[in-house]
């Protein structure tokens, strides 16, 4: 179990000091998610009576157009240099390996998030942010995360990869994104008898974490 | 182009050779099953196309004419008849994509493989008729192509999730890792959909499940019950029939692939 942790975190502070040197992916992605929500502010009319229930889906949107950029820059990446197939090779169980990338990749997406986030605040003036949000930030970008490696996975091994995986990723989180939505939504307006849209997104992350911890030995198996 | 049929070549010989003396070492049942299933087997084919023809024509005569029409709705509820029927079956192919795959993933015969693909297709192909009827029923009857209900969103993500399914199968090519692929796709999408569900449920409750009766309520008049049933079963065995079909064709395409990638390397 030790053993399994420090794996695990072996490989997180891998990915993060190969980011870290380049910062590539990290700069895209941020820069990518900040013209999303510019963009979103210019297709809808941001007036004071429907900014309230705009706001949130445009956030949303562009976290997970944002992801989309990270994740498929990153398998790219991957392919490119074949650290992925030399980590294949080391006696570390398929499942700490999987672990470990959706582990990397909410660091990732959440720094670009913790960027986006006051930016969004400030640009449509909404009052979110609040404990919650990280809350519900932190388990919508698992969800994504989690579906997203594992299929970025699958797509990495074909030819027009980058393509392939919002076609994988995107109707496989509709509970994510409906959930991550409404319960942004009620931080602005609080609506009375709301359904217990983080739970569901917990028993999201929950299912898809465990059923693609076991899948994953199938996707890299060569 | 070669290197794509190239690497299916020795992945589909592997496993097809892992599959191959299982069945030779091991006589008895098995095999007389399988002589059996040459022997009558197109027979009982040609039995259940015409099981099946003469089903169909029977559902048509009692959506059509035997049952009573409804008087709510109008004539328009016998569309309900070939919706209902064809609503259970696209969730059953569903549930069978999923059951294929981890049978694949765990006995690599190629055989789940190909039933999970023939399943997907059926599937898509009704549960486009699943929406396509729908939308006809709702124009009617609600004024509106498409409402986002709880039930007609569900079905349209899970038409959305076939098509993928199908689109990216066409992209791994018929290898052994583009079977895993897509059996680890299948997978997780099948846990995926009652989160769904319960999700666009949660979102939007506009129209109560008493809009669509389910089969076997009281409220239900025997007459309708009956072509119900007549119709699912009759449905049932067309999907069969499909199935078949369709399976044959994912068998004779994987020898056709098969046998090229040999051709080339010769």
């Amino acid at each position: 179990m030790r053993l399994a942790w420090g794996q695990l975190w072996a490989i997180v502070g891998k990915d993060l000091r190969l980011e870290l040197r380049t910062r590539q992916v990290w700069m895209s992605m941020g820069v990518f998610a900040l013209l999303a929500l510019l963009i979103f502010s210019f297709a809808f009319d941001l007036r004071v009576e429907n900014k309230a229930a705009v706001g949130p889906g445009a956030l949303w949107v562009a976290f997970i157009f944002a992801s989309m950029l990270g994740l498929g820059r990153n398998i790219a990446a991957e392919q490119e240099r074949g650290p992925m197939d030399r980590l294949l090779l080391c006696p570390v169980d398929r499942t700490v390996i999987y672990l470990a990338k959706v582990i990397g990749n909410v660091i990732f997406i959440g720094v670009v998030e913790a960027v986006a986030l006051p930016v969004f605040a400030a640009l449509y003036d909404l009052p979110i942010i609040t404990g919650l949000i990280v809350l519900i930030t932190l388990l919508g970008t698992i969800g994504i995360a989690a579906v997203g490696v594992i299929f970025s996975a699958l797509a990495a091994n074909t030819r027009a990869r980058e393509f392939l995986l919002p076609l994988l990723v995107f109707p496989i989180i509709i509970p994510v994104v409906l959930g991550s939505v409404r319960a942004t939504e009620a931080l602005v307006n609080p609506i009375h008898g709301d359904p217990p849209w983080l739970g569901l997104i917990i028993a999201f992350d929950i299912i898809c974490l465990s059923v693609s911890a076991i899948l994953f030995q199938f996707v890299v198996e060569e | 182009m070669q290197t794509v049929t190239r690497a299916p070549s020795g992945a589909l010989e592997r496993d097809t050779a892992r599959a191959r003396p299982a069945e030779q070492t091991r006589p008895g049942w098995r095999t007389g099953l399988a002589g059996a299933m040459k022997r009558y087997g197109p027979y009982a084919e040609a039995a259940l196309g015409a099981v099946t023809a003469i089903g169909m024509l029977l559902t048509i005569w009692a959506a059509l004419v035997y049952a009573p029409t409804d008087l709510i709705e109008g004539p328009v509820q016998r569309i309900f008849y070939i919706h209902v029927p064809m609503a259970w079956l696209a969730y059953l192919a569903f549930f069978l994509v999923a059951a294929a795959s981890v049978m694949y993933l765990i006995t690599r015969d190629d055989r789940w493989d190909w039933f999970a693909r023939a399943n997907a297709e059926i599937g898509a192909v009704f549960t486009t008729f699943v929406l396509i009827t729908g939308s006809l029923w709702g124009k009617s009857f609600w004024g509106a192509w498409w409402v986002w209900d709880a039930r007609l969103t569900t079905t349209l993500i899970l038409w959305f999730i076939y098509v993928v399914y199908l689109v990216v199968r066409s992209f791994w090519g018929r290898t052994a890792q583009g079977a895993r692929n897509a059996a680890v796709y299948g997978i997780l999408a099948f846990f995926v959909v009652p989160i769904n569900y319960e999700a666009v449920t949660w979102w939007r409750t506009l129209h109560p499940s008493e809009v669509l009766p389910l089969g076997g309520t009281p409220q239900l008049p025997p007459a309708m019950v009956i072509a119900l049933l007549l119709s699912l079963g009759a449905f049932t065995l067309l999907f069969a029939f499909l199935l078949l079909q369709v399976y044959r064709l994912e068998r004779a395409q994987a020898t056709v692939e098969r046998l090229r990638a040999q051709l080339e390397e010769e």
